[in-house]
């Protein structure tokens, strides 16, 4: 064992005071004016702010979502009709309009995308069906949140026999090909008015999207449950549920936000093929999805009916992706790795 | 409220770990007694159990693997290690507080300062939200923390290290506890942060008259603050003795070394003395004393026979085959 003094090395001996004295809290009195530091979501913002793609995504993501929001209603207001609205009288005349044109081929703003095959405002119902899908989107999310972070911290928490069931449990559900759950699920309890069909549908898409979440969570908390401050809550005499809920699932939200943000598109798509086949929301309520199976019919003649909700779902789609790529780098700045 | 006036009395406390390498004893038979608003250094090598004693005190350890095989922990005249686990929580940070080693990471990073101040009181002494805070900021002034009012907000990662053990201490007395576990409360700090922290725990402890069990393997600071101590080695007590008793006349083998080992910064050459070979695997312990491979006074007995525990004198013991000469080669006068 070297043990000899060794003159290379005697630089790396710090006694002198100059490096103690940095410290604030050595003279108390004369640490000064307190300076607000950075929190960790100003960072976050900042960082997100400087990154163009995602900034890109969030002001889309924001725009369909009021769009969508105050949409419908300011059409009817403006223009006087909701979006299942079907104009009385000659069928042939009101259906299946170009973009921007009215009945006797005029240009006219009433229909700036349009009309449908049966003569409803296509911009109307674009809007409306954002509402839609969004609205699975998020909500579908939500529950996946709710139920995916809940059962993950438990089960990582408490370890031992009981994570070992719920994780083979979550195993056991994500070898089911859910699609195929889903759709069974839909059309067994198939709904006979739409809302309860749109029910059925955030039940159905919730229940089997909360598993990756779960995942996610479970692998944080295991991480974190062997850090000191998690034995310094305990050794104060914080609860099992409150050290989960206060103290643990705090500490995961990045990834938790990213991975959610992740969802709301996947969900969305998922909602959309669903509806495309006909089994997720139903008319005279449209979703993207929906609207897009009943463009595709016509798509020769009348492609505008199909291009316009397929656009914007695909740049809603695109936006969310990048904005839940943007707040990845963000959040999580080490794992940039290029 | 025991009668001889004990705070705490460990009986025979025996802390295992069930381990693939084996069964892992990582304290074996402790005991030892601490009297209120006295303070109880606890010195040994990293791995020789004094975290786990200290754990099993307020039944910390991760179970499995860790199992509390056997002995009595009589706090207050209760055994701990009996009680339900409602009521260990409502002792634990309400009457026996713990201050970590590492003041980086005890603080919970994503919850203000304040927050976890207040979560002590307001579920230990039923405090209001307001009247959490204005306790926790009167905290945060006692332990030293200058402008507590607008630092109480902040998150962990603007405080240095320093303060954020200033906080812990903080939260740890918030309650008054009758007995605060210090686990190597310096060892992440500068020398100067060091000497800060020591003089503010030794500070609020005379004023509140809390009994202090003090973790350390750094035998100045051991020096500086206890009434008594416990030398550690492989899940045992290898001596204990008032703390002036045993810096003057150790009574062990292993504590002389331990002594010797301590830098003098007087004595610039010449090589610093170190205990020969490494603590040993307490998966594997070997008949005999523990100590006798490193030990530098070793007969043949050490390797057949575990040591007697000797009583020296009055309130001095060690774990020795040959505690009555290495006393008396100290200097000490053996009853």
């Amino acid at each position: 064992m070297a043990t000899e003094k060794n003159p290379d090395h005697e630089d790396l001996v710090h006694i002198g005071p100059e490096n103690a004295v940095a410290e604030a809290d050595v003279h108390p009195d004369e640490a000064g004016t307190f300076v607000r530091g950075t929190s960790l979501w100003r960072d976050a913002w900042r960082r997100l702010l400087k990154n163009k793609l995602a900034v890109v995504g969030l002001v889309v993501v924001i725009v369909v979502t009021i769009a969508s929001i105050i949409g419908p209603t300011a059409i009817k207001a403006i223009f006087g009709f909701t979006p299942d609205f079907i104009p009385t009288g000659d069928v042939n005349a009101t259906r299946s309009l170009p973009p921007f044109t009215g009945p006797n081929g005029q240009f006219t703003w009433t229909h700036p995308m349009g009309t449908d095959n049966a003569g409803r405002d296509q911009f109307a119902r674009v809007l409306q069906g954002g509402q839609i899908s969004l609205f699975v989107g998020i909500l579908s999310t939500l529950v996946s949140l709710l139920i995916g972070v809940t059962y993950g911290a438990v089960a990582g928490y408490l370890g031992g026999r009981l994570d070992n069931v719920m994780m083979r449990i979550v195993d056991v559900l994500y070898s089911l090909p859910y699609v195929i759950v889903v759709i069974v699920l839909l059309s067994m309890f198939r709904s006979q008015t739409p809302r309860g069909q749109l029910i059925l549908l955030f039940i159905a898409l919730g229940s089997v999207s909360w598993l990756t979440m779960a995942r996610i969570v479970r692998g944080q908390v295991l991480s974190l449950k062997n850090q000191e401050f998690v034995l310094a809550a305990r050794a104060t005499g914080v609860s099992t549920p409150r050290i989960i809920f206060r103290h643990l699932i705090p500490n995961t939200l990045g990834p938790v936000i990213v991975y959610a943000t992740l969802t709301i598109p996947q969900i969305m798509l998922t909602e959309a093929f669903l509806s495309f086949l006909g089994f997720g929301v139903q008319a005279p309520i449209a979703s993207w999805g929906s609207l897009a199976a009943d463009g595709i019919q016509n798509i020769a003649i009348f492609p505008w009916q199909l291009v316009f909700p397929g656009v914007t779902m695909a740049l809603t789609l695109f936006s969310l992706n990048f904005l839940g790529d943007g707040l990845r780098d963000a959040l999580d700045p080490q794992m940039r790795t290029v | 409220m025991s009668s001889d006036g004990n705070l705490l009395e460990v009986k025979n406390l025996r802390t295992y770990f069930e381990t693939d390498d084996g069964l892992v004893k990582a304290v074996d038979g402790i005991s030892f007694q601490l009297k209120r608003g006295e303070t109880l250094g606890i010195v040994g090598e990293s791995g020789s159990g004094k975290s786990v004693t200290n754990l099993s005190i307020i039944r910390l350890i991760p179970e499995p693997p860790g199992k509390i095989a056997g002995g009595e922990v009589i706090f207050n005249g209760t055994d701990l290690l009996l009680l339900p686990n409602d009521a260990i929580r409502k002792i634990r940070g309400r009457r026996i507080a713990m201050i970590f080693q590492d003041p980086m990471t005890s603080l919970n990073p994503y919850m203000k300062i304040s927050r976890q101040l207040m979560e002590m009181t307001e579920l230990h002494l039923g405090h209001t939200k307001a009247q959490a805070r204005t306790h926790a900021i009167r905290m945060l002034e006692t332990v030293g923390i200058p402008d507590a009012q607008a630092r109480a907000d902040s998150y962990p990662h603007e405080f240095s290290g320093g303060m954020r053990q200033r906080v812990m201490i903080a939260m740890a007395l918030s309650c008054e506890p009758e007995l605060l576990i210090a686990d190597e409360p310096t060892t992440a700090l500068d020398v100067t942060i060091q000497a800060q922290i020591l003089e503010l725990i030794k500070k609020l402890k005379r004023e509140t008259g809390t009994s202090v069990i003090l973790i350390t393997h750094d035998l100045g600071v051991v020096a500086g603050m206890t009434d008594h101590v416990i030398v550690m080695y492989a899940g045992k007590i290898f001596e204990q003795a008032r703390t002036n008793e045993l810096f003057a006349r150790p009574g062990n083998p292993y504590t002389k070394g331990l002594l010797r080992s301590v830098p003098d910064p007087t004595d610039e050459q010449g090589k610093l003395y170190q205990i020969p070979g490494l603590p040993p695997d307490v998966a594997h312990l070997k008949p005999g004393c523990p100590f006798a491979p490193r030990c530098d006074r070793v007969q043949d007995v050490c390797k057949r026979e575990f040591p007697p525990f000797v009583q020296l004198n009055a309130d001095h013991y060690s774990l020795c085959h040959f505690a009555q000469e290495v006393y008396s080669e100290s200097g000490g006068t053996p009853a």
